[in-house]
């Protein structure tokens, strides 16, 4: 497994808002991501953990600082430039699922794969693999309102790991689930991590999440007020079963 | 996948979709009655020009129409020609407006045309009842199904009187109408005349008919030189004078023609408003496809697909009713026409509706940031 850093954010700064109400977001953050890893990105509300995660998904330019992802500069790059970096090595996970209601689940990891230029069956065999992979091999065709919290946040996993991205982005991926769901979305997260040799950064303030990561980083008023390697096979382990999971669920 | 989402984002939100077809076929049925009116007007009023065996027209100086030419051309104009090299046969033909007298009483209004159906200049050419030779006897005349309740008379053989002379009815044509709503009573040149109660070498128009291989611009121009009263015509150019004299001096015309426009800003301000209402409401989605990467491009194509997609289903459902109006329109005094090529350019111009409505809407996703993912 390699430890060369997939992403490398250097001294970021963010301003948002100007004159009176100008509101300095990130003040210098570093951050580099390895692949293989599950880094939780934690601290209280308004610590600046979404605005960090939208600058390293390239969604939001940094006011200063540098970001490195598969060792090419993002820095002057315009908004269909940045697009482009977001389809050849990023997957993002939404807090809210943000699902598309219209389409079936294997549509939804369809589309994914439809804007990087993925289409016909090769599009439609790897999202059924990769929503096999979720354990949702039996939901192919569902719709989002019939699936459950828990099975719409695995179609979104799937959806965001289905063109193999080096870089898999989740924001608050447990706040809108039930214990056992946040659970079972975390060890996918962690199974992601380490057996597709992918590195994943998860933002979060939920303390549940905590057994599944590799290293934990804290933020607090824009800074990164500390960061904490977990050690090998702390990881819980009762729960990385997915198929074992989803019985219990049953 | 696009057009998937596409058919989905319309089909999630079946009113508004509804309302989107009903402007559609609103604005495709009012362009096609008005086109269609205006197409129905003209070939009405080109109808004799082009049923016409000619290759040039001689008319009097400043002839608007087939109906405004009087019977002024005399057999000097005819011999002139006659003598120009390149001119094979010169026809005469009388046209004019003349008083028809009902049998019960009463009159109306109509075109006395004569001409000798053996010069084969011009002759009725949808007789459904009586022949050519029955048009030769000393008081025929032929006029068209649709008007005989117009014109006081129930068929063959009723008598009525037009102008100085009793004519009676010896043959019917069907679908000969007539833009200024005055019948055309087809009989011989003399028999014209004689009704017309003008001189038996006079004549409205003069048909002629070129030699093989003669050159129409030169005869043209040779015969021009010898006319100071009468001028020289194709069929094209006397068409479109007869077009711009009853349609566009008439304003009849520009009235249809703002008809059809009016119709398709109508439909486009519906679409656009539907359109980007649709987006609006989708405008999540939109910012999740930019998330995971797709180009602006990928956005447009889909609020292009429902643009285009809206444009096909409006426009059968519109061209549907359309069809069920023109079948019902084709007894009427101004039937409706519809050709394939009108067809063609109402989708084309239905896509170009919808294309243009979709503007508002990719102005609005184009300004996404896709950064309102995470505030959901």
């Amino acid at each position: 497994m390699t430890t060369t850093p997939v992403l490398q954010a250097e001294n970021i700064v963010k301003e948002l808002g100007a004159g009176a109400g100008l509101v300095i977001a990130l003040k210098g953050v570093s951050l580099e991501l390895v692949p293989g890893e599950l880094t939780l990105l934690m601290g209280p509300s308004g610590s600046g953990k979404t605005t960090l995660l939208s600058i390293l998904g390239c969604i939001m330019k940094p006011t200063s600082g540098a970001i490195r992802i598969a060792n090419e500069s993002i820095d002057g790059l315009s908004a269909e430039e940045l697009a482009r970096v977001r389809r050849d090595h990023i997957g993002f996970i939404f807090q809210s699922y943000n699902l598309f209601p219209t389409l079936s689940a294997l549509e939804n990891v369809r589309i994914a794969l439809d804007v990087r230029g993925i289409k016909g069956f090769a599009a439609t065999s790897r999202s059924e693999e990769v929503l096999r992979e979720v354990g949702l091999g039996h939901r192919l065709t569902n719709y989002p309102r019939n699936l459950s919290g828990g099975e719409q946040q695995r179609v979104a996993v799937a959806r965001a790991i289905a063109s193999s991205p080096s870089i898999v982005l989740a924001d608050e991926p447990t706040a809108a689930l039930d214990s056992e769901n946040g659970h079972a979305v975390m060890a996918l997260l962690a199974r992601i991590a380490k057996e597709q040799n992918r590195s994943v950064l998860a933002v979060t303030h939920d303390p549940r999440t905590l057994g599944y990561a590799d290293r934990v980083v804290r933020i607090e008023d824009g800074r990164i007020v500390g960061e904490e390697r977990r050690p090998e096979g702390i990881n819980a382990p009762e729960i990385t079963d997915l198929t074992k999971r989803r019985k219990l669920h049953a | 996948m696009i057009f998937t989402l596409a058919l989905r984002n319309l089909l999630h939100d079946r009113v508004r979709l509804a309302v989107t077809l009903v402007g559609i076929l609103f604005s495709i049925v009012l362009v096609a009655v008005q086109l269609g009116l205006y197409l129905g007007s003209s070939r009405m009023i080109t109808a004799n020009i082009a049923h016409s065996n000619a290759d040039l027209f001689i008319t009097t100086y400043g002839a608007k129409s087939f109906e405004d030419g009087g019977v002024l051309l005399t057999d000097r104009e005819r011999h002139q020609a006659l003598s120009t090299p390149g001119v094979e046969t010169v026809v005469p033909l009388v046209v004019s407006f003349a008083e028809w007298r009902k049998p019960s009483g009463g009159s109306s209004r109509v075109v006395v045309v004569g001409a000798d159906s053996d010069d084969q200049g011009l002759v009725p050419w949808s007789l459904t009842e009586g022949t050519l030779e029955d048009i030769k006897a000393p008081d025929a005349i032929a006029v068209d199904r649709s008007y005989l309740n117009e014109l006081g008379v129930s068929g063959i053989g009723d008598t009525a009187q037009v102008a100085t002379g009793r004519v009676k009815i010896r043959a019917l044509t069907e679908g000969i109408r007539s833009f200024t709503q005055s019948p055309y009573a087809y009989t011989t040149l003399n028999r014209a005349r004689q009704l017309l109660g003008v001189e038996s070498d006079r004549s409205t128009f003069l048909l002629l008919k070129l030699a093989p291989g003669a050159d129409v611009e030169k005869v043209k121009a040779d015969l021009a030189q010898k006319f100071e009263s009468a001028e020289v015509l194709t069929k094209d150019e006397f068409e479109s004078r007869s077009l711009k004299q009853w349609l566009f001096r008439t304003g009849a015309g520009l009235a249809l023609i703002g008809g059809a426009i009016l119709g398709s800003l109508v439909g486009t301000v519906i679409v656009a408003q539907t359109l980007y209402s649709s987006t609006k409401d989708h405008i999540h989605e939109f910012a999740t496809l930019r998330a995971l990467g797709s180009s602006k491009g990928y956005i447009h194509k889909v609020i292009l697909a429902q643009a285009g997609l809206s444009a096909v289903m409006g426009y059968v459902l519109g061209m549907s009713i359309a069809l069920v109006i023109l079948y019902a329109s084709r007894n009427s005094s101004l039937p409706l026409v519809m050709t394939p090529g009108l067809a063609f350019w109402l989708f084309a111009l239905t896509l170009f509706m919808c294309a243009i409505s979709a503007l508002s809407a990719i102005i609005k996703v184009t300004k996404i940031d896709p950064a309102t993912v995470f505030a959901r």
